[in-house]
Formats: C-alpha cells, sequence, structure tokens
C-alpha cells in the first residue's frame, strides 16, 4: 500500500518507540499536522521553538530515550538553534524535524526557506535531507540511531514540503544494518587491569564522573564499584546524580563554584580516575595546576576527548557501563582489597576539608536567602523531585544545595549555559515522568525568556512548578560585576519585571509569593499540592553571592570562600 | 613539539555537503588546511580526500579523532611521509628573456619538468613529485622569473 511522506513520517517514529513529539506548526508541515490531527499522535504544542527543542531535550534528560520536535521552515527552523547547540554542547539524544519548502524551490530564496543543515552543520552530531519519499523512512530511522548511539547528540531532519506530500510504497526497515560507526566499544582488558593496579598503588584516590555516567545509565555500576574501592567520588555539573550526593563517598562538585573539598581532594590527589567527563575549563581551572600530583586515568566513549584539554596518563576509550562493569568483575575475580590504611588517612583528610568548609551561607537576617529556598525545596520533595535550572545563580546553588541520589532527576544547560532552557526542559521532564514532581528553579532574568511556555502548561496541565529566585538583578553578572569591575553595574538591572504571580494567573497557573523567611515552607507546601502548574516567586536577598569562587584561569585549589 | 606538516587521508561518502562539514570541522576547531584534493575512486559511493595541515603531532591526533565523528566520513588515516607515496603536480608560468632562457632550459631538464607551452617570452611546465620537490623547483624557478603557478594539493595512496 502507498503512503504519503507524512504518514510514513509518524509511522517511522512509532515504530522507534517514539510516542510524543514536542513542536509548533507552519505552511510547509501542514501535512505533517493534517497527518498528526488523523492519528492522533501525541503531540505538545509549544508556543515558541526554542521551547520545542528544549523540551524535547528535558524529554530526552528525564527519560533516557531520544527527544523529538517538529517545527516549520525558516524561521521556525532558526529558533530552535538555541536549542540545539545546548543539545549539542551537553550530548543530549534529541533528533529535530524541520519543514523546508519544496525541493523545486530550494536555493531559490523561496517565502521562509533558510538553509538550515548548513546553520546547523558545526551544531549537530549530523544532518539530513530528505530529497525523495523512498528515503524518509529510513533516514528517520538512521536519525534517531544516529542521536542516541556512541556519544549522544542532537539530530536534524529537513522535510521538504513536497517529500511529505509525495506517495510510495511502505517498507518496514529492518533492524539498521548502519553504515556507520560501530559505536559500541568494547574496552581494552589491559588498560584496565592497569586501572585496578593504579588503584590499588594510589594513597590518595579520586574518581570524577560526568554526564558520561549518566548517559551511559552507568549509576548503578558505578556505586557498585565505589562501595568495593572506597574512593570519594566528585561529580561535574552534568554528572549530578551519577553518584548519590548524600553519600559519605561524596564530595559533591568540583570547578568554579564546586565545594573546597572537592577542589582540595583534586589538587591534593595521586590518582584521578575520570569517567564520561570533558575537562572543561569551568572544571579544571588554570589548567598547569589541575590536578598537578596525579596520575589521570580517562574513561570516554569520545576519543575526541581524550587528551583534548588534559593529558592524561591512560585512556581508556569505552562507554562507561561496558567499563565500569568490567571493572566490576574484575575487582570480584581479584579479590579486591582496599589498602586500608592508607585510606583511613586519606579520608580522613577529606572530613577534615569538609568540616573546615562546608556549603553555608549567612542564614540570618530579614530576607529570604535564595540557598534557604533550595534546601527547603530538598526537604519538602525528600529529595525526590527533578529539578530543572536557568542559567546563573540560580543555576549554581540548586547544584549545590538540593542533593541528588538519581540519575537523570538534575536537568540544566551546562556546556551551553542557555538561560530560558529550564522552564521547557521541565515540561519535557514532565511528559516524560508524568510520576514526579518536577521543579524548575529559575531566576527572575532566564523564567522571562521562555516565560510564554506558561501558556502551554496551562493548555495540558503540566504540573510544573516554577520557583524564582526573585533578585531584581541578572545575578550572576551582577556578582562578576561586583567582583571584577568595581560594582560597576552596568545593564544588570532588571528589578523593572512582571508581578510574576499576577502574570501566572494571567495564564491561568497558580502564583504564590513569599517575601519573608517565615514564609517559604508555607508556600512551598501549598505549591507541591496543587495538583496543576505554579509560580512560585521568592523576593530573595539581591546581595547574595555564589561561594566558594574560584576566578576565572586561577587553579582550582586557590578558593574564595565567601564573606 | 615539532611543527610539521601532516597529510590526512579520508575516505568519504561522496555527498554533496561532505566537504563541507570537513571544511567546517577544520575551521570550527581551529585547525588549518594547508592544501586540499578530492578525488573519485574506484568506488563510486566514496571520494577519497586528501589533506595537508600543519601543527604538531597532538593536533594532527585531534583532527583525525574529529573528523572521525562525522557520520560521513568512513576511514581516516596519517599518511606517513615516503617518498613516492605522496606526489603533488604544479604548473609553473616562467617568463623567458635573452639573458634567462638558458638557464631556464637548464632548470627545466635538471628538475624534470615538462614543458607544457612555450612562447617566445614565456613558458609553463609541468612538475611532479613531491611536496618537497615542488618547493624546490620553485625556488629554483623564482629568480629566473616566476610569473605564475598553481599546485594541485597532495595526492596519497
Ligand atoms: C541566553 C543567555 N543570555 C545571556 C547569558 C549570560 N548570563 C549568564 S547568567 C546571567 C544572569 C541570569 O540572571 P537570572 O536569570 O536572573 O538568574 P540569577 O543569576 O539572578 O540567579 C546572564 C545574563 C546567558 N547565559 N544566556
Amino acid at each position: 500500500m502507498k503512503l504519503k511522506g507524512a504518514e510514513i513520517l509518524l509511522k517511522a517514529l512509532a515504530e522507534e518507540g517514539v510516542d510524543t513529539i514536542f513542536g509548533y506548526p507552519g505552511g510547509v508541515v501542514l501535512d505533517i499536522y493534517d497527518e498528526i490531527y488523523k492519528t492522533q499522535f501525541k503531540h505538545i504544542l509549544v508556543r515558541h521553538e526554542q521551547a520545542a527543542a528544549h523540551a524535547a531535550d528535558g524529554y530526552a534528560r528525564a527519560s533516557g530515550n531520544v527527544g523529538v520536535c517538529l517545527v516549520t521552515s525558516g524561521p521556525g527552523a532558526t529558533n530552535t538553534v538555541t536549542g540545539i547547540v545546548t543539545a549539542y554542547m551537553d550530548s543530549i539524544p534529541i533528533v529535530v524535524f524541520t519543514g523546508q519548502v519544496p525541493t523545486a524551490l530550494i536555493g531559490s530564496d523561496a517565502f521562509q526557506e533558510a538553509d538550515i543543515t548548513g546553520i546547523t552543520r558545526p551544531c549537530t552530531k549530523h544532518n539530513f535531507i530528505v530529497r525523495k519519499v523512498e528515503d524518509l523512512a529510513r533516514t528517520v530511522k538512521e536519525a534517531l540511531f544516529i542521536a542516541r548511539s556512541g556519544r549522544p547528540g542532537p539530530v536534524l531532519v529537513d522535510l521538504p514540503k513536497d517529500v511529505s506530500q509525495a506517495e510510495t510504497e511502505y517498507q518496514e526497515s529492518g533492524p539498521l544494518k548502519s553504515a556507520y560507526h560501530d559505536p559500541i566499544y568494547i574496552p581494552n582488558l589491559e588498560a584496565l587491569n592497569e586501572t585496578l593496579q593504579m588503584i590499588k598503588q594510589a594513597k590518595k584516590p579520586v574518581i570524577m564522573v560526568g554526564g558520561g555516567v549518566i548517559l551511559g545509565k552507568a549509576s548503578d555500576e558505578l556505586r557498585k564499584f565505589v562501595d568495593k574501592v572506597q574512593i570519594p567520588v566528585t561529580h561535574t555539573l552534568m554528572g549530578i546524580g551519577a553518584f548519590p550526593g548524600t553519600d559519605s563517598l561524596s564530595l559533591g562538585m568540583p570547578g568554579m563554584h564546586g565545594t573546597y573539598y572537592a577542589n582540595m581532594a583534586i589538587t591534593h590527589c595521586d590518582l584521578l580516575l575520570t569517567i564520561g567527563a570533558r575537562f572543561d575549563d569551568r572544571v579544571t581551572g588554570k589548567l598547569d595546576e589541575f590536578a598537578p600530583n596525579a596520575k589521570i586515568i580517562h574513561i570516554d566513549i569520545d576519543a575526541a576527548s581524550i587528551n583534548k584539554n588534559v593529558l592524561v596518563d591512560l585512556p581508556i576509550i569505552s562507554d562507561s557501563r561496558s567499563a565500569l562493569q568490567q571493572l566490576n568483575k574484575m575487582l570480584h575475580q581479584n579479590h579486591f582489597t582496599i589498602p586500608e590504611d592508607d585510606r583511613r588517612k586519606w579520608l580522613e583528610q577529606i572530613r577534615q576539608w569538609k568540616e573546615y568548609a562546608p556549603l553555608s551561607y549567612h542564614r540570618e537576617g530579614e530576607k529570604i536567602k535564595p540557598q534557604y529556598v533550595i534546601e527547603m525545596l530538598y526537604k519538602l520533595t525528600k529529595g525526590d523531585a527533578i529539578i530543572t535550572t536557568e542559567v546563573g545563580q540560580n543555576q549554581m546553588w540548586a547544584a549545590q544545595f538540593y542533593l541528588f541520589n538519581q540519575p537523570n532527576t538534575f536537568l540544566s544547560s551546562g556546556g551551553l549555559g542557555t538561560m530560558g532552557y529550564g522552564f521547557p526542559a521541565a515540561i519535557g521532564a514532565q511528559v516524560a515522568r508524568p510520576d514526579k514532581t518536577v521543579i524548575d528553579i529559575a531566576g527572575d532574568g532566564s523564567i522571562q525568556m521562555n516565560i510564554q511556555e506558561l501558556a502551554t502548561v496551562v493548555n495540558y496541565n503540566i504540573p510544573v512548578k516554577v520557583a524564582i529566585l526573585n533578585n531584581g538583578f541578572l545575578g550572576m553578572v551582577r556578582q562578576w560585576q561586583e567582583i571584577f569591575y568595581g560594582e560597576r553595574y552596568s545593564h544588570t538591572n532588571i528589578s523593572q519585571i512582571p508581578d510574576f504571580v499576577r502574570l501566572a494567573e494571567a495564564y491561568g497557573a497558580v502564583g504564590l509569593r513569599a517575601t519573608k523567611p517565615e514564609e517559604v515552607i508555607p508556600l512551598i507546601e501549598e505549591a507541591l499540592n496543587i495538583p496543576g502548574p505554579v509560580v512560585m516567586d521568592f523576593a530573595v536577598d539581591p546581595q547574595e553571592g555564589v561561594y566558594p569562587m574560584v576566578k576565572p584561569g586561577s587553579p582550582i585549589s586557590d578558593m574564595d570562600l565567601g564573606k | 613539539m615539532e611543527v610539521k606538516k601532516h597529510t590526512i587521508q579520508l575516505v568519504v561518502n561522496n555527498k554533496p555537503d561532505v566537504l563541507a562539514r570537513i571544511a567546517g570541522t577544520f575551521s570550527g576547531r581551529g585547525f588549518n588546511i594547508e592544501s586540499i584534493t578530492a578525488n573519485i575512486t574506484m568506488n563510486p559511493d566514496v571520494t577519497k580526500i586528501n589533506i595537508v595541515t600543519t601543527g604538531d603531532s597532538r593536533t594532527a591526533t585531534k583532527i583525525q579523532n574529529q573528523l572521525k565523528k562525522l557520520v560521513d566520513v568512513l576511514q581516516v588515516s596519517h599518511v606517513r611521509e615516503t617518498k613516492y607515496g605522496q606526489r603533488e603536480m604544479a604548473l609553473i608560468r616562467i617568463k623567458l628573456t635573452q639573458e634567462t632562457k638558458e638557464e631556464v632550459e637548464k632548470a627545466i631538464e635538471e628538475l624534470n619538468c615538462r614543458v607544457i607551452t612555450k612562447k617566445s617570452d614565456s613558458c609553463t611546465v609541468e612538475v611532479t613529485g613531491t611536496g618537497n620537490e615542488i618547493d624546490q623547483a620553485l625556488t629554483r624557478f623564482g629568480p629566473l622569473g616566476l610569473e605564475d603557478m598553481s599546485r594541485s594539493g597532495i595526492v596519497a595512496l
């Protein structure tokens, strides 16, 4: 039987297990939208295409599956670019379908034509333009395969209007015999053996994990491994949740706004076992003084990440789960025992660092402290919510003061630092995990970048909670102006903001406000009890800064611990 | 680390945007392309591309690792410096005057050039060889009145 391109698209997606599309219609995708209408394919209509891409990304991060979005050509397509780069930087598997003008018009500057494959070439893992309806089904499957395999990432598929209108015989294609690189790496056993030898010999070992452990679904193996080797674990921003934040071996996050003890442990360790992290400059600080005494082992699925920033002693190209599984097997076979004395001394040293400079803030005063809001969110959700963040101070405080014990529960734009990410990502996460409480921890600046999505959450009664840490400033930029630019607050005062409570209400959501510390707990309790979307507006102390802090370019051991 | 030339050979899917992807990988990551050639192979579905770049050996490895990630790049190899494995061709136009004519002819013979055209006041010759040999030819013809030249970039096996 012959099917239309639009039908083939939805059929191929369904065959790949995709059951939700985030999207926004327009002229060249009308045939696809007509098919969505007829088949009742689950589609969430957002209010801006950037939000469609972020929602697909949030869906992917929360579920561990590929997120999918669909937009029209030209401005619809270009509006997704920030979302695509956000996913690219954090290796998140999404597939973006963009409409395109009919093939005969491509290249003629037709109405709403944009060369979106050209535009996104450097920021997608791969992209396609489908020129024949016969290629469509296979391309859809390849796109999903590429997005989720190896080091995941965004893939874009450009669909000219005539291709979604044309008809062809639909053939169910079997499992993909892709010509593409086989992404499953089998870790080098010798190197893993050497890893265990190095662990045995190390007196002060540290494990650093990144997003690769979450993407590789290796958290359970990591726990088993750490349980056996008793090595303290630090996690990057992307690695939050890969290892339980409440575990006594957890060091929290390293780097610019990391913990004092994570940075000290890295600086003094003699072995740094890094798994699925890429030594971003926000983590390493001054490169020459990063882990200066350590042998470094780096396990990563992407060979291009190894020796890119930091030269390592033992590179291992593997996905995190295969490597950890194999290490656990070896530990078991070798009757591994830890060098007790050395380990006790090292853990004692770390305990002292933790005691010397725990994460803290001044609790006293009339004003609500933003950190306090996060602590209370943590307490009242029993640490069991999915948290998304915007970017800035809100993001760092969320990373510092909410403890995550599960992977796929902290969703934040780490690599690109995209303000406006958190709210639409929360929508995607909530759609993927309807059972969970999902909270976007936001700043008053960031939330305004995709605030239109209030219409989406009300439309579908998606019960996302937004907690705005309202400081009347672009807080993180203000903090840098305070420290590095002589308190000249150039264009960071945004106190001309809408009344978020009334704004939420105007959209049909619930808005709540707290201005005093004692109002925080009852407000959060009330919000969590409301079965629909809620905006919580916390008037927080605008003077508050994120500490500890390492100045850019300084070694990570050189920390300003705050006032 | 020593900065030198590296020849990287790619086998890629024969698709219209594959060159753009490769060039974009170089420019986006701050690597430099000194020369590039793309040639058909025995298999019409794939193309062979030779790129000469400069950098230390760590940079060369980084480039290769990035190129390997491109979906349409099927194979990446670093072509080692073998004398006959890498060839390049140049066309060189040289001015001829009464004084230089003899010198030029001598050079043409010694450098094993092929004369393509010859007029009373200029001649065009073809030189084939390693990159070094082409460089030598250019140095030799330079002072004799080199008018223009064009190099093919490397082909390698
Ligand atoms: C799209 C975008 N534009 C600009 C920036 C630069 N930037 C980083 S943090 C920040 C301030 C964020 O302010 P707000 O959302 O109020 O959060 P706060 O830092 O006050 O918690 C800005 C402007 C960015 N990260 N993303």
